[in-house]
Parts: C-alpha cells; structure tokens; sequence
C-alpha cells in the first residue's frame, strides 16, 4: 500500500502544481496579451528570454534559482531586508521555480490564443461602446477559453512532471518540498521498488484522470460555443 | 446639423486627403472603386484609426481635432462590418445584448424592437451565431449596431462578403430599416446598384480624394465625373404612384418631367418610388414619334454633349427641370446635329423601380 509519507508529497505536488498554476494565469495572461498585441520592435527579445527554461536544462535554470533565492542572492537579499527568511528551500521558493519553469508553456498557448482572436472582435466591441478594459474581459478572454485551458493543463501538468529544478532548490523536507517526483526518484535510489511503484502508479492514475477530466471538458466547449 | 470632417494620411504609398461636409439626415453613400479610401474614411469617423492632424466634428460635437481624439467606445456610432464579426461565444440574443447594455444615453434613439423585426431575427434569436448564414450573420450584425443607440450609422460594405442570393435577400430588409431609422447612415460601397437603392446623398472618393459629392441625383450624372460616362451610368428619378391600368397592367408614375408608364404589380396610390433609367437605355429623336413601340417618350432640352471615347458621347438632359442621361454614338450626336440647348424628345426604353 502507499505509505503515508508518499501521500504527502502528492499533497505537495498537487499543491504546488495548483498555487503553480494560479500564479501562472495571473502572470501569463496579461502577459501573453501584451505579447499578442504589442508591436515593439523588440518584442522578439522578451519572447527569445521566455522560451529559455524550454532550452536550458533543468539543473541550470534551479542552479541560477538557487543563487538568486539564496541570502547573498537580489531575490533573498530583498526577502530578508523585508524580515523574511531566504526562499530556497522553502515552498515559496519552488512555487518561484515552478512559475518560471513553466512560463513557456502557459504564455505560448495564450499569446497564439489571443493572436487568433484578431483585431475585428476587439474593434467591433470597441464600436459598441466597450472600454479597453471590458473588451478584454467580455471579447477576448471567453474568446481564448480553449487556449486558457490548455495553457492551464500544460502548466499543471508540466509542474506535476517537475524534478530538476526542484531538486536544485527544494531541500527535499517532507511536508513541504518533498514532492512526489522527488519522492519516486529517493525510493529508487535507496533499492525500495515497492514503494517506487505504489507511487510511480498513484502518479500515473492521478495524471490521466486529470488529462481525461480536461479533455472532456474542452471537447465541450468545443461542442457548445455557446 | 452636419458632420464636417477632413482627414489626411499616409498609408504606405496611398495618400488620403479628403474633406466632407455630410448632411446629418438620410443616407450618404461614400461610393469609389477598391482602394480610392472609403473604408479609410469610415474607419477614421468610426475612430477606429488615428490620423494625425485630422478632425471631425458631428452635429458640432469635436471628435477629434488638435489634441483632442475620442476613442472608438465614446463615439455614438454604430458600425456594421464586411464581415458580421458577431461574438461567436454569445448567441444571437447575446450579441444583441452585448450592445444594449452598453447603449447607456444613446438607448431609444432607435426603436430597436421595431428594427428586430424589421431585419426579420425574431425567430433567430436564441440560435447560436455559427449556425446562421451569411445573410443572417449580417442581420445580426446590423441589428447589434442598432443596439447600442447610435447617432450615426456607418455601414463598411455590408452586402459585399455575400453571394449574389444573399444579397438580394438582405437588400429589402437594408432598404427598409434605412428609411426607419432616424439617424445619419454613412455607407460605403462600389455597388452602384447599392447606391442607386439606398443613398439620398453620394460622395465620389478617387485615389484617396473627393471626386464629388451632393445630391445622389446629380453626382450620378455629374458631367466631369466618370460615373456618367461609365457602361453603368444612369440617373435617377423620385415619381409617385399616380394611376393604374389596369388593363395593361401598368403603373403611372408621375415626375416633374411627365409620367412614366412602367408595366408591373400595382403599387399603391401617392407612394413614393425611386426610378432608375439607364443611359444606354435613352435614345432621343427630333420629334415626337406617335408611332413607337417606346411608351416613355419625353420633351427634353440638352444641357451638355461630353464625348466618350473616338465612338460614345454622354448627353446630359434636362427634363422638367431632372437631369437625364443618353449615351449616344458620336455619329448619331453628328446626324441629329445636337448642341446645348436644343429642344429634343428622350425615349425612355426601359424604367427599373427601385423602391
């Protein structure tokens, strides 16, 4: 049976692949937006700089985290000025990594979803007498609903099948950063095959149901604009 | 009362300099071949584009002038698209909404149930926007644009993304709505059977300038212009039903020219028509035939003779006071010995009633 250790860093996972996701839409959204829509000229240098943790290895994006979040790092030098404490190590500090790790694969479903939309949706509803504002939120986010969906299960997912980056900054402290990949790889390498499985397995299931889960509910949106 | 704008642009190598003075009633047509700017200028009083140094003022109100550009969603207007451009995430009665929630002070100033009905959507109203047809789509669009209490409407080429049968299926209700409603309608077109149907008022835009502009009537048949000189060029008449016989089977419409005989349905007593006579459709004679097969022969005085080509020359005629035109050939101006002034007999061989 799974042991109850096991089941907490699932907790974990799903929790950081949950606050992870959050956080992603609340960032990626707008940005993805003024991605879509922004003619700078040097737009491609922002857009070459976000697709970077899809190049870099894994290690090298939490080895560059962990400089940045460590005491002497901008990130935890500024968190400690403020009375906190450094956020390597700490939940925090992976739900950071995690953003950045994911970002690639929730701004670009969102920039190519908002860049179908196209400019006549926008100025038809600026034509009856909708701000900038409210043409964002009642033309082009119900508009990008099947983009926002998958941006959100590629973030979630990608978060879930996290292990380099987490190894780099997590510390592995069960209950908070011990997540379930992390976990799988520690049963492994201490020769415990049962547990690798019972959890390896639990993962599995957990992943699939959640892909069936979106799929089916993006078929329907799909079905039913309305 | 009137919209006053002038707009200057450089858009790549097309140069837009256009100054109008539009009446604030009825409907203007911004009329051009493709690429003379008419889109541009709507885009423009729509607020859609931003022209540097422009300016536009309706019924007073500055639109844009030096430091000063209402954006798009504070304008009182309503625009209808090529396409429909509906919100394929709402549905018919949701699009519609859309408009109306936002219509804030401008609400009432179309009876919008009335045009509902009129566009024919009452029975489409809870469909989905993707399961409509072309011609549906544009009803939509059109009754949304009415929605949102507009005191301008600006029409893109609304029928042209349409195939022929959609588009003799969305005229009437166009004809119908445009002498409903109580705004100012701008509609751009390069359909000059478009314009003959729907616009009191005609601007001429060539290679991003105004060519021309009054009167539908007069600009049709304007002398230095090309319309009149074009295959299609025709002039139009406004006649009321003033008989019917019935043996026949013909209308008499009367205009200040005479009476124009015109076989068909009869239409009903004192209601106003538009008539369309085709140049190419005028012949004129010295005299009056008593013996013709020709119905529409009337007394008319030539105004201008303008050649057309080595062969064609453009008569411009004055009936009753109504400018007719007749395409004739040079050699026939030559026989008949035509100069300005000279008393003549129009046959009109055929009349199309427009509305």
């Amino acid at each position: 049976m799974i042991s109850a250790g096991d089941i907490t860093a699932l907790g974990v996972t799903l929790k950081l692949a949950a606050v992870s996701t959050a956080v992603l839409l609340v960032l990626g959204i707008p940005l993805a937006w003024w991605l879509a829509r922004s003619r700078w000229r040097f737009k491609f240098l922002l857009e070459a700089l976000l697709a970077l943790p899809l190049v870099l290895p894994p290690t090298v994006l939490g080895f560059y985290l962990l400089i940045a979040l460590g005491p002497d790092g901008p990130v935890g030098a500024l968190t400690t000025a403020l009375g906190g404490s450094t956020l390597a190590f700490t939940f925090g500090g992976l739900v950071i990594g995690s953003v950045v790790y994911s970002l690639p694969f929730v701004v670009q479903p969102l920039q190519n979803a908002f860049s179908a939309i196209g400019n006549r949706p926008l100025e038809a509803a600026a034509t009856l007498r909708a701000s900038p504002l409210d043409r964002f939120f009642t033309v082009a986010l119900p508009m990008a609903r099947p983009g926002i969906i998958t941006a959100a299960v590629l973030g979630f997912a990608h978060t879930i099948g996290e292990f380099g980056v987490v190894l780099m900054i997590g510390g592995n402290i069960a209950g908070q950063t011990r997540v379930a990949s992390i976990a799988v790889y520690d049963h492994v390498e201490n020769l415990d095959y049962v547990n690798a499985h019972w959890l390896s397995a639990g993962l599995l299931v957990l992943s699939f149901v959640l892909l069936v889960v979106v799929y089916a509910m993006n078929r329907r949106v799909r079905v039913m604009p309305a | 009362m009137s919209i006053e704008g002038r707009f200057h642009a450089r858009l790549g190598s097309f140069q837009l300099a256009v100054e109008l003075a539009l009446p604030s009633r009825g409907v203007t047509a911004l009329f051009g071949e493709s690429g003379a700017g008419k889109t541009s200028v709507l885009r423009a009083i729509a607020g859609l584009d931003f022209h540097p140094g422009s300016q536009l003022s309706v019924n007073a109100d500055v639109w844009q002038d030096e430091g000063v550009f209402l954006p798009p969603h504070k304008r009182p207007v309503g625009v209808v698209f090529q396409e429909a451009s509906l919100f394929p995430h709402l549905d018919v009665r949701g699009n519609i909404d859309y408009a109306r929630k936002r219509a804030g002070a401008g609400q009432g100033a179309v009876d919008l149930e009335r045009a509902i009905e009129t566009l024919g959507l009452a029975a489409l109203m809870s469909r989905s926007v993707d399961v409509l047809s072309g011609g549906e789509r544009q009803r939509v669009a059109i009754a949304r644009a009415l929605a949102v209490g507009p005191r301008l409407l600006l029409m893109d080429e609304p029928l042209s993304s349409l195939d022929a049968a959609r588009k003799s299926e969305i005229l009437p209700y166009l004809e119908a709505l445009v002498r409903e409603v109580e705004i100012p309608v701008i509609y751009v077109s390069h359909s000059l059977d478009e314009v003959a149907r729907l616009a009191d008022h005609l601007v001429y835009l060539e290679n991003g300038a105004v060519a021309g502009a009054g009167p539908v009537g007069e600009v049709l048949t304007a002398p230095d212009l090309p319309l009149a000189r074009g295959s299609q060029a025709e002039a139009l008449f406004e006649a009321t039903a003033g008989g019917y016989d019935e043996r026949y089977a013909l209308n008499l419409l009367d205009f200040p020219g005479g009476v124009f005989v015109v076989p068909g349905e009869r239409l009903a007593a004192n209601s106003k028509v538009r008539l369309r006579v085709a140049a190419r459709d005028v012949s004129l004679t010295l005299s009056p035939h008593s013996e013709t097969s020709i119905l529409n022969v009337f007394p008319a005085k030539v105004e201008s003779l303008n050649p057309s080509g080595r062969a064609q020359a453009v008569v411009r005629l004055d009936v009753g006071g109504e400018t007719m035109l007749a395409h004739l050939t040079q050699k026939s101006v030559e026989s008949l010995a035509l100069a300005p002034g000279m008393a003549v007999f129009a046959q009109v061989k055929s009349v199309a009633v427009l509305a």
